[in-house]
């Protein structure tokens, strides 16, 4: 048996990513990855989650292995399974398997929407254990000090069905993040798109009207990856309008009284 | 269609009679509409006739005045515009009473023209909901919206008037009201009434010999002021704004004056400044998106604002303390300060002992809005609260709503339909939700033991219906290899076939995704035998939903008029069945009345708050809708229908369960053919009621 040659320097990030600290998260996680304790990254969608695992992986200099999970996702789709070729069976390593196997950091993105039971399976590598037992090979995969393991999800949904199980959540380390501070959020957006400082203040504070209609009608309000997006389309020349509706507005919602406010709101701002 | 001879005064006044009879007295006969009604064709009589008869229904004396006012409306309106103003008057009559639906029956001219502006016009009704959106983005306290002839903002609310129609497109009447409102908003935003004294305005004004023209000059100089600050923050409003302000004569010193007010660093002391200093200048004409300033309802609502939330501030600090008392307090014990955020000018942070804490979001909302009074939260407020604070709110119960003043406080408010008028009742039924007072008996245990045999099949046949996991096989994809399908391929293969790919097998649960609702009569013809019949089949009901694992909710629903709408919760769907919900069923009882519509629409609401697949609204019942209150035969039913088909909109299945032998001729009409099921012997019910939420499920 052999396993399928993936190069571990596929997974690496050699260029460095883009990522504007918002507090002392870079610290944290430096610490929990050095102490091998997992990593939980709390926070609504767009707010710089999966490019703080860019990032971070960059700065350890490890291969970052990303799953993004769905409901239908199950715990061989992470350990992996036999596959038949020319009549044999092969063995192929999962996501989670190759992370261990190379040292990576396997950043489970969305985790909640993975099914119940999958998520059980990182319980003994979210712990002291810190191995990957693979039942249909008999095999028990040690992780090595460079292994990390990071999962995300957005406690916004207000779902029962979408929480994270307690046994679960008390295996890590929580970092929370958020949309950034308004400056900060201005600057980025200014460095992602080139739109230039007065129109990424503007985005900002369009961002915000839009997040204080959390709960009236939008389930969230416009994330920081929409506003790159608007202002991406405005410094390739769309009018703010148009990118404001066509990046913004209908991507938040589809219901024509909102989109009516929000059209509103862009058209007094610009 | 023959078309009939329009009817004579002489046979009109006969019916009119007939119908009113209550309404007439001897110093007022029908004589006169009778005269009226005579000269109209015999289709615009039989209109008429139709609503005097329908309006009858509701009130003969409204009736008197509608007939006396009709042929005057049909002569000046189109038919379809008349139908809009008696259903208008009957809106009237049903919020406010009589008198208001008769000013309106009697005031056609006023309709008349509203009606032809009506193309053009704005109402707020319409875009309200948009405009309340757009003001709390725009942040800020949350203000609401309401209709009032005079724009003005007590700073709690926004008062924009109910229709305008002054600008020459609808367009341009919508964007006003847009302007309008962000106008009064800048007014709570940009600190017209900041500061320690609510009282400032009036005050002010009252210092000038006349108060009137202080307040006018006041406003004109706080508009450029505003202006200027919504130009510098939403300048895209703002151009819409300049389209429409008027220009006026000014002179050299105005100019000059102005010109300071429109800086970026002036503030509402200026403008009091620029006042004191222009006094005497002659009033600019107001721009149209200006309403009125209204100083002293402002003084109202910012004084109780301020004992509101000050008390509600200390009180959340208090609450954050004891949060936090692990901790040591410092010598001379915990101090609350505030630092300024570096996010924005506004932004502020909060900070116990010189460490910052992060509030949770209401109390942030509080320190926003108190900022927003102040400029700033003042140190006084900065203190928790102690042991003996006052609770601000006392907790109303829903029992004593009809003992005190506020029986429309915390009610929800349902439309009702009249079929007659085909349209809604608005806001028509106050409906509360009560608890069952559990009552412990051992009637679940009876129960169990009665329908010991039944139970057990229940259980079996549940059982079997639950969620089970099921192989697949033959995938393409899969967890584990399907070594029947390898074998086969194998076979293929050595004989030349091409190698199939569906070799995997996989794991698939088939999970329930239902949330079912049973609301369950308890009016007062339940008494008895249908009572214990109803409390059986719950107690089985219960039991068999267990098994399955399906989501599912109890409400009882009776009442008396519709101003008392009642729904008792016997178990809602987050609860689980427990001793409590036990208690429930056994303490359901026969109350008062049937009314159904308002008791669907709320069970409706309630539903379409849970996430589910397949939703299901099941009824239990003993007859038709009837309510103390006129809500009985072809009202209830239509009504009833009425709620029943919004519930089809909004995704419901809705199955009726009756004991009613009668239930054939009206139930079909209402729930669709294939959505009841009639019990004839009371006593099948527990046996029945089982096995068809089996049918429906599965």
């Amino acid at each position: 048996m052999k396993a399928r040659a993936v190069e571990p320097d596929g997974f690496l990030i050699t260029k460095e990513p883009y990522y504007e600290s918002q507090g002392d998260e870079i610290i944290l996680f430096e610490s929990a990855y050095r102490n091998q304790i997992p990593v939980l990254l709390k926070g609504p969608t767009g707010c710089g989650k999966t490019r703080f695992m860019e990032h971070m992986a960059w700065r350890l200099k490890r291969p970052l292995i990303t799953v993004s999970c769905h409901d239908d996702l199950t715990a061989s789709d992470l350990v992996g399974r036999y596959l038949i070729t020319a009549g044999e069976t092969v063995w192929v390593d999962g996501p989670l398997a190759h992370a261990v196997r190379v040292g990576g950091i396997c950043y489970l993105d969305e985790v909640v929407e993975a099914r119940k039971d999958t998520t059980v399976v990182i319980h003994p590598l979210a712990d002291d254990r810190r191995v990957l037992p693979i039942e249909k090979t008999g095999e028990v995969l040690s992780a090595t000090p460079e292994f990390a393991l990071a999962i995300s999800y957005n406690p916004g949904y207000q779902s029962v069905l979408k929480d994270l199980k307690q046994s679960t959540r008390q295996r890590f380390v929580a970092l929370e993040f958020n949309y950034p501070a308004h400056d900060l959020e201005k600057r980025i957006v200014d460095h992602e798109s080139g739109v230039g400082d007065e129109r990424a203040e503007k985005l900002v504070r369009f961002a915000d009207m839009t997040r204080n209609l959390k709960g009236s009608g939008l389930e969230e309000g416009a994330s920081t990856r929409l506003l790159v997006h608007a202002a991406k389309l405005m410094a390739s020349g769309v009018s703010p309008q148009a990118a404001c509706r066509g990046a913004i507005a209908q991507a938040l919602t589809d219901d024509p009284e909102m989109l009516a406010v929000i059209t509103e709101l862009s058209a007094s701002l610009f | 269609m023959t078309s009939l001879a329009p009817l004579t005064a002489a046979e009109l006044e006969e019916w009119l009679d007939k119908e009113l009879d209550a309404a007439p007295s001897s110093h007022r006969t029908t004589r006169a509409p009778a005269l009226a009604l005579a000269s109209l064709t015999r289709a615009k009589q039989d209109f008429a006739r139709h609503w005097i008869e329908v309006i009858a229904k509701t009130n003969p004396e409204l009736a008197f005045h509608f007939a006396s006012h009709v042929t005057n409306a049909l002569q000046q309106m189109p038919t379809e515009d008349t139908k809009t103003w008696i259903i208008q008057a009957m809106d009237v009559y049903d919020k406010m009473g009589l008198y208001p639906a008769v000013a309106i029956l009697t005031d056609i001219a006023t309709f008349a023209k509203g009606s032809e502006n009506k193309s053009r016009s704005a109402a707020l009704k319409e875009i309200g909901p948009v405009l309340e959106l757009f003001l709390q983005a725009l942040s800020g306290r949350k203000l609401k919206l309401e209709p009032n002839e005079r724009a003005y903002t007590d700073t709690t609310t926004v008062y924009l008037p109910a229709t305008l129609g002054s600008l020459p497109s609808r367009v341009d009447n919508i964007r006003l009201y847009k302007i309008m409102a962000a106008h009064l908003w800048a007014q709570t935003w940009f600190g017209t009434f900041q500061g320690t004294d609510p009282q400032r305005l009036v005050r002010h004004c009252q210092k000038f010999p006349d108060p009137e023209y202080a307040r006018g000059l006041f406003y004109a100089l706080e508009t450029i002021r505003l202006d200027a600050c919504l130009a510098r923050e939403l300048p895209g409003l703002y151009r819409e704004l300049r389209a429409l302000q008027t220009a006026s004569q000014k002179s050299s010193r105005w100019a000059l004056y102005a010109a300071r007010l429109e800086t970026r660093d002036a503030t509402v002391d200026d403008t009091y400044e620029t006042l004191d200093a222009l006094y005497g200048e002659p009033l600019p004409k107001p721009h149209i998106y200006q309403g009125a300033l209204n100083g002293e309802a402002v003084a109202v609502a910012i004084s109780e604002r301020l004992d509101q939330e000050r008390a509600a501030l200390q009180a959340a600090l208090k609450h954050l303390l004891t949060d936090k008392e692990s901790k040591a307090p410092p010598e001379g014990g915990h101090r609350f300060s505030l630092q300024a955020g570096q996010e924005s000018e506004r932004a502020m942070v909060l900070m116990l002992d010189g460490h910052p804490l992060v509030p949770p979001p209401d109390v942030r909302t509080l320190m926003h809005s108190i900022a927003q009074d102040f400029g700033g939260i003042p140190d006084e407020y900065l203190v928790a609260a102690g042991d003996e604070a006052y609770v601000p709110e006392v907790d109303k119960k829903p029992e004593d709503a009809w003992k005190g003043a506020y029986h429309e406080d915390g009610a929800y408010l349902y439309n009702e339909w009249d079929h007659r008028r085909q349209h809604y009742r608005k806001e028509w039924c106050v409906l509360r939700e009560l608890d069952v007072h559990p009552v412990h008996e051992p009637f679940v245990a009876d129960t169990l033991r009665k329908y010991k045999g039944l139970a057990a099949r229940l259980r079996k046949t549940f059982e079997a219906l639950r969620g089970e996991n099921a192989v697949q096989r033959r995938q393409k994809h899969g967890d584990e290899i399907d070594f029947d399908a390898l074998i086969d391929a194998f076979a293929d293969l050595h004989c030349g076939h091409e190698l199939s790919d569906r070799l995997f097998t996989r794991n698939r649960r088939f999970a329930r995704n239902i949330a079912v609702m049973f609301m369950v009569d308890m009016s007062g013809s339940t008494k008895g035998w249908i009572n214990d019949a109803e409390r059986e089949s719950l107690v089985l009901l219960c039991e068999a939903l267990e098994i399955l694992g399906d989501r599912y909710a109890i409400y009882g629903f009776s009442g008396i008029t519709r101003q008392r709408c009642e729904m008792y919760r016997v178990k809602q769907f987050d609860e689980p069945y427990n001793e409590t919900v036990r208690g429930r069923i056994t303490g359901i009882k026969p109350q008062d009345y049937t009314r159904m519509g308002v008791a669907i629409r709320h069970l409706c609401r309630l539903l379409n708050d849970v996430e589910a697949r397949t939703k299901l609204l099941i009824t239990l019942s003993d007859g038709k809708p009837d309510d103390y209150d006129g809500y009985r035969g072809e009202y209830g039913i239509e009504d009833t229908r009425q709620a029943l088909l919004e519930a089809k909109r909004d995704g419901i299945h809705a199955f009726c369960i009756t004991i009613d032998t009668d239930a054939r001729d009206y139930l079909p009409h209402m729930y669709g053919a294939a959505n009841y099921a009639l019990i004839d012997d009371v006593r099948k019910l527990p046996l029945k009621i089982s096995d068809i939420y089996r049918h429906l499920t599965s």
